[in-house]
């Protein structure tokens, strides 16, 4: 293994411990309470154009078993050193990858060239980490399924035009798809496979 | 390292393990799996089980869940079908007051992590409660086909009809469903789950629970989970829908007529008595009864929001 130049590379979470765990379950409740905003109090690093709930993320769930990638906005030698550094994790291709991080949604691309799973193993699929600007402001979608008590609606802003017909194409093919953790700011909120849009 | 010294300043954590006994890489590796597991409600994800300092058959799945997602603010409640007291529930409370040093309770509505082997509790659960089932055998078809690569296929391609002719070679048999616990159910309308071993009066709190269920079966390596708002549906036929089991008697310690009744001998005449199985709810009721008898009002019970939160099923 060559040696890593580690000056200059941003501390991870103060705390590994605490931090991870608290992380943590503010995903886990995002997952089991789909379409709200959980916030991460313990996001505090920025890396490059990686808001603090991204960089969260990635340390909390990635380590040397995920490999992940990085779109354009994502992959730059700031955040490559980082994630090696705190996470052990190696960069890979889009249809490959546990993670994928999406700096820029906008040229993000379709959900079907990332890891689907298979019937026998749905579980081998990319989690999409997306980034976007806000919460709200964008285009109205209404969500139903698990974790949903009857519909939620949900307006995102800056996704590509056919991201939400790829959505239902994603969750036609449930068992199998990608499930999504939208970030911004110290803020997530999921997207499990099992969760069906109206446009 | 500042871990240890947060951990052992609270309820005197042993620092010589990690907080919640697992290293962090087996913590992340489950964290993950319980993603998946909320991802897809019902589906068996395999996880890389680890030693614990309890045999295999104690709730080590239940007790990882629990180590990967507790944290120093927890509220920590185990039960043991139903019971605080029980060994299997006093151990597990040791161990995690050991490793963690949180806060535990007996209470149901004020805890926000519940462990338990094989039933729901009798108070209504609400949002961010967190109930972890110990599994002791996750996977509903294998008393029918025993081979794991049929089952995982028969769920990758939702080939159920094998648990319908058990239920209905059951009716054909007895002329009702025998199933008594373990129940199957279907979750989101996709995958055949085992609600672990409850008694099949617990079924239907199983869905549309605001809480998060999550179950972990250790030595069978699996995690599977049923995310707040699921629809969990237990198994029947329209001519012999599904029911839950009923009682002409009451808990003889605090009167409940809608609880899980457990049913205790009391000598060698065959003289028997029955008590509700949840020692928490007959506690309260008891608690409750008492302080209206003492001050003379029958609507002032001593937990108020507890009796409220007594939902349809309880």
């Amino acid at each position: 293994m060559s040696a890593m130049e580690t000056a200059g590379i941003e501390p991870g979470f103060r705390d590994p411990v605490f931090d991870s765990q608290h992380t943590f379950r503010c995903i886990l409740d995002a997952f089991g309470y789909v379409g709200r905003a959980q916030v991460l109090s313990r996001a505090n690093t920025r890396i490059g154009p990686l808001d603090p709930a991204t960089i969260a993320v990635c340390l909390t769930l990635t380590d040397f078993e995920t490999p992940i990638w990085l779109d354009p906005v994502a992959d730059s030698k700031p955040v490559r050193d980082f994630l090696a550094f705190h996470c052990g994790v190696t960069v890979t291709s889009a249809e490959a990858s546990s993670f994928a991080i999406v700096g820029n949604p906008a040229s993000m691309p379709r959900l079907d060239q990332f890891a689907l799973g298979t019937d026998l193993e749905p579980q081998c699929s990319t989690t999409l980490v997306i980034q976007v600007p806000a919460f709200d402001g964008g285009p109205l979608v209404r969500l139903r399924g698990p974790g949903i008590q009857s519909d939620i609606s949900l307006a995102i802003p800056s996704l590509p035009s056919w991201f939400w017909e790829d959505w239902q194409a994603n969750h036609e093919l449930y068992p199998i798809g990608v499930d999504v953790l939208f970030t911004c700011g110290s803020s997530v909120l999921a997207l499990p496979r099992s969760v069906s849009v109206e446009v | 390292m500042t871990a240890n010294q947060e951990g052992a300043a609270r309820g005197g954590r042993r620092s010589a393990y990690n907080f919640a006994y697992l290293d962090e890489q087996s913590k992340r590796m489950i964290r993950r799996c319980i993603l998946k597991a909320m991802a897809v409600p019902g589906f068996q994800v395999p996880f890389g089980s680890r030693e614990m300092p309890l045999a295999y058959g104690w709730g080590t799945g239940g007790i990882q869940l629990t180590a990967s997602i507790i944290g120093p603010d927890d509220r920590l409640k185990v039960i043991d079908q139903g019971a605080d007291d029980a060994t299997n529930a006093v151990s597990i409370r040791r161990f995690f007051k050991k490793v963690t040093g949180v806060e535990t309770t007996e209470q149901t509505s004020a805890a926000t992590i519940i462990q338990t082997r094989h039933r729901v509790p009798e108070t209504a659960l609400e949002e961010r409660q967190i109930l972890i089932y110990q599994v002791p055998s996750p996977e509903p078809l294998k008393r029918l086909e025993p081979r794991e690569a049929e089952t995982r296929k028969m769920h990758a391609y939702g080939e159920y009809g094998l648990m319908s002719v058990q239920l209905y070679e059951d009716i054909s048999r007895f002329g009702h469903i025998a199933t008594t616990n373990s129940y199957p159910v279907m979750t989101n309308e996709r995958y055949l789950m085992s609600p672990s071993p409850i008694p099949k009066f617990d079924n239907p709190k199983l869905g549309k629970n605001p809480a998060i269920q999550l179950f972990g079966a250790g030595r069978e390596k699996r995690i599977y989970a049923v995310p707040p708002y699921t629809q969990v549906r237990s198994l029947d036929f329209d001519d012999h829908p599904f029911k839950v089991q009923r009682w002409t008697q009451s808990c003889s310690l605090c009167g409940a007529t809608e609880s899980y009744l457990d049913e205790i001998l009391m000598d060698d005449k065959g003289q028997r008595m029955f008590v509700c199985s949840d020692t928490d709810y007959c506690a309260t009721r008891k608690e409750s009864q008492q302080a209206s008898s003492n001050d003379g009002t029958s609507g002032s019970p001593a937990h108020p929001s507890r009796e409220a939160e007594k939902g349809p099923n309880s």
